[in-house]
């Protein structure tokens, strides 16, 4: 059963036409990681899917249902789909605790007591329980996603977005992320996944989707893709970044 | 000596105008900090009615005298509703300053990283939720030095009240420089309480500056 689906989608920034026709389906419980160039539209896509960024064209389908974002509210949307972003952006003027419990009491109306109980057990899942006083502006970079992704769990999300969640990092904290990702991945975390660690593609995605000047070009498992990839342009991408990892 | 004796004796008399000048300015400018976030909010929203009805306020006050509105709700507007000199003054007050403190607003508002918008709506928060408590918080720390400064002027601007009869610092000055022919003495003296009060609220500013820096 697919949790997400979209069909025919398009996005145009101005004159730039960043999504073309893209097609895609992700099944509940699935890993799947976009790949590509700068520039060639995951972001863009991901961002599409919490309408972050408005599609001209096409639909976004979650858990069966057509989401028009003129109609729906889109708050109901995404209460059910976490996003971690590539800087992080943590609320700075809360503590750790305060940015974990914020959406839940603000927006489920949780009771305080009980949300600050799943902050406390998120927290101690990314590792994290004795930064629960802390300011953003007091952690490691590492340790600031790691505290965005436990916000963003904090919700209970059926689905998981993550933009590049470690490319601001610096190389030697890009293990912790990447470990809490593939713990998350292993629970049955429904996750779509923009990143260049072609090594946690590899190793943890479902899937693995390749896209170029906006289209998806190529998607397929990872063993697969990295090892026979179909088409020419996935060869010359590998061939450039993997060139960096093995 | 003339002047010592004029400051000794006036202290009762500027003490209560001093009181109504801070009162003025307080109710004027709270007034005007609800004006000019509301001006602040429709110049950054995505309706263009809102923009240009905020860009429209904001260049016709900001081209005119306050003495000209004030005038104009004192004695103008006095046929239709008679708001009486303190709150006449403090309208155009608000309304004025409103105006300077929109840009300020927008300004701080716009400072915000997009990220955290963008992080607030994805966690499922409606747009003013969002503004009210992750963008708000945290454009207001970054808009207190240049609001000191708009609150000094207004302080200042508050002055032009005594045209419309207000017995505040300026107008017990006049009223005192007339009586005694000592110009000289009363208006320096108004000067004196004027610049004590700014002095006065700068070190306000920078403490409650220096707070929210440790905070942060």
């Amino acid at each position: 059963m697919s949790l997400v689906k979209v069909r025919n989608l398009n996005k145009w920034f101005g004159r730039l036409h960043a999504l073309k026709d893209v097609n895609l389906e992700v099944r509940e419980g699935e890993v799947a990681v976009l790949i590509g160039a700068s520039g060639s539209g995951k972001s863009t896509l991901l961002r599409c899917l919490n309408f972050l960024e408005q599609p001209e064209q096409g639909q976004v389908i979650f858990d069966g249902k057509v989401i028009d974002p003129r109609q729906d509210d889109l708050n109901l949307l995404r209460r059910e789909v976490g996003m971690v972003f590539q800087h992080f952006n943590l609320f700075p003027h809360m503590s750790v605790l305060e940015n974990i419990i914020e959406a839940p009491i603000m927006v489920k109306k949780v009771p305080r007591e009980k949300a600050i109980e799943e902050a406390l057990a998120l927290l101690h899942k990314v590792g994290l329980a004795d930064k629960v006083d802390a300011y953003p502006c007091q952690l490691s970079g590492g340790q600031q996603q790691r505290v965005a992704i436990a916000r963003a769990l904090a919700m209970h999300p059926r689905l998981m977005l993550f933009d590049e969640p470690t490319s601001a990092l610096d190389p030697e904290l890009v293990g912790e992320v990447l470990a809490v990702m593939k713990q998350l991945a292993r629970e049955g975390m429904t996750m779509i996944v923009v990143t260049h660690e072609m090594g946690f593609a590899r190793e943890v995605a479902d899937r693995v989707i390749f896209m170029d000047e906006g289209r998806i070009v190529e998607e397929g498992e990872p063993a697969q893709v990295f090892s026979r990839p179909q088409k020419s342009r996935t060869r010359d991408f590998l061939s450039r970044v993997l060139w960096n990892f093995t | 000596m003339d002047f010592l004796h004029y400051l000794v004796t006036s202290i009762p008399f500027f003490i209560r105008a001093a009181a109504v000048t801070v009162e003025l300015t307080a109710t004027a400018l709270a007034m005007g900090m609800v004006v000019g976030l509301v001006l602040a909010l429709m110049k950054i929203s995505g309706r263009r009615f809102w923009r240009y009805l905020a860009d429209t306020y904001i260049t016709v006050i900001r081209g005119t005298p306050l003495i000209v509105q004030l005038f104009a709700i004192y004695f103008g507007l006095a046929t239709i509703v008679d708001f009486g000199s303190f709150w006449s003054a403090a309208i155009a007050l608000a309304v004025h300053n409103g105006a300077y403190i929109a840009e300020i607003f927008r300004g701080g508002i716009q400072s915000i990283d997009r990220g955290q918008m963008e992080a607030a709506r994805s966690l499922g928060m409606s747009y003013g939720l969002a503004m009210r408590r992750v963008i708000l918080p945290q454009a207001f720390k970054r808009v207190v030095p240049p609001l000191g400064n708009q609150f000094i002027i207004g302080l200042k601007d508050s002055s032009l009240a005594a045209f419309v009869t207000m017995k505040e610092l300026f107008g017990v000055s006049m009223q005192l420089a007339s009586t005694h022919f000592a110009e000289l003495q009363f208006y320096t003296i108004a000067g004196l309480y004027y610049l004590a009060l700014v002095v006065l609220f700068t070190f306000l500013v920078n403490r409650l500056e220096r707070r929210l820096k440790v905070e942060s």
